[in-house]
């Protein structure tokens, strides 16, 4: 033991930490106990509105959760397809609106407060 | 009008049958005629820790099926008066334990005994579930750790939901912790969770805290419920455990490390 291990302030115990880790998800899990896992109908509505402008692959869509202490995000990424493709699509629908800009994926919020869409497009 | 305990945990190898056999042992000791009934269908263990793995020739399934009857099954301790063991089957499956068939024989055992301690497999899986559809207390053994503790709040959850007197609307299973493999030493080193965290975070009151002990492992190498140890600190943890659940009111010994003589200090810090 160094003399200068005195003046570090200690780690936090390992015991605090798995305290407060417990906390937390366990806040969540009694939260989503009482009513029904909402995330798979949520991915699918939300699927259901994006193809009604864009035509996009069902495969490349990636929902991702992360829970934290007072503020959870819900990801949801949705990789658009090629321009071309998209134009093509776009024209074959009626009273559609062409696909955004390009290269850089863009991150857009599809709602305040806890839930972030963020769309990644291919250029 | 028998008692129905079931001593669950979700997770495994936290000391449910450890703690089965020692509870009904202890309940026995007071007097009261005791059944233990091993729920883990395929992988029966109780009967070893109670030591009468060599006596078992007809089983629980058995009795369910109808190819027993519950006397035959019946094994009667050979140390203790009052305290009988429902060994499981070794060889068939969960789906054995139909719901029907479990509340005939737990029927039939509450017309003849005070107790009947369910000693519930691992998980939330069907003989999890039956061993606690007719409860009317629930032990949930917890060691200070976290993935027990989760598992300990699912199978509360369950407990609440799923269990015989919640879908009926009845008085809801009451619920105690008993914390097991405690370390105080540990503890106080903030490298375990505390009593009061893990009370704090599953909210129910305590049964008892069974401290990490070397009599554990010795006593069910032996086949004898460490209850029986008197000397030891776990054998003397459930039997306070014991008392307090029959409404005794007693100190929680072994939640704080046992204070070290000089001799002993210097020992460990050369060690």
């Amino acid at each position: 033991m160094s003399i200068f291990s005195f003046f570090r302030s200690a780690p936090r115990p390992s015991a605090v930490q798995a305290k407060e880790r417990l906390q937390i998800v366990m806040a969540h899990e009694r939260a989503g106990r009482s009513g029904p896992d909402y995330l798979p109908m949520l991915q699918q509505e939300l699927l259901a509105v994006i193809a009604k402008y864009v035509d996009i692959d069902q495969n490349k869509v990636e929902v991702k959760l992360d829970r934290g202490g007072d503020c959870s995000t819900l990801e949801v990424n949705i990789e658009l397809p090629a321009r071309e493709q998209a134009k093509a699509a776009a024209a074959a629908k009626a009273g559609d609106k062409p696909a955004g800009n390009d290269d850089a994926a863009a991150k857009r919020p599809v709602s305040g407060g806890s839930v972030n869409g963020s769309a990644k497009k291919r250029g | 009008m028998s008692k129905i305990i079931v001593m669950t945990s979700g997770k495994g190898g936290v000391g449910k049958t450890t703690s089965s056999a020692a509870f009904a042992t202890g309940l026995a000791l007071r007097g009261f005629k005791t059944v233990v009934i091993d729920f883990d269908v395929g992988l029966r263990n109780l009967d070893l820790v109670m030591g009468c793995e060599r006596r078992v020739v007809f089983d629980f399934i058995n009795v369910i099926n109808g190819e027993a009857k519950l006397n035959q099954a019946l094994i009667k301790d050979k140390r203790i008066e009052n305290l009988y063991i429902l060994p499981t089957s070794q060889t068939r499956d969960k789906d054995a334990l139909s719901r029907d068939g479990v509340e005939k024989v737990l029927n039939e055992l509450s017309k003849e005994f005070d107790y009947i301690l369910c000693d519930s497999p691992a998980g939330i899986e069907r003989g999890a579930l039956m061993s606690l559809y007719f409860a009317d207390h629930a032990i949930i053994v917890t060691n200070p750790e976290v993935s027990s503790v989760r598992d300990s709040d699912r199978i509360l959850g369950v407990l609440n939901s799923r269990s015989r007197r919640a879908e009926q609307g009845l008085e809801p299973v009451t619920q105690q912790l008993l914390l097991t493999r405690y370390d105080p030493d540990r503890v106080e080193r903030g490298e375990m969770l505390k009593v009061d965290d893990v009370l704090e975070i599953l909210a129910i009151p305590l049964l008892g805290v069974v401290p990490e002990s070397q009599a554990v492992l010795r006593a069910s190498n032996v086949g004898m419920p460490v209850i029986l140890d008197e000397a030891s600190n776990a054998g003397q943890a459930y039997m306070d455990a014991v008392g307090r659940f029959l409404g005794e009111d007693i100190d929680h010994r072994f939640v704080n490390p046992q204070k070290k003589g000089l001799f002993s200090r210097l020992l460990r810090r050369s060690a």
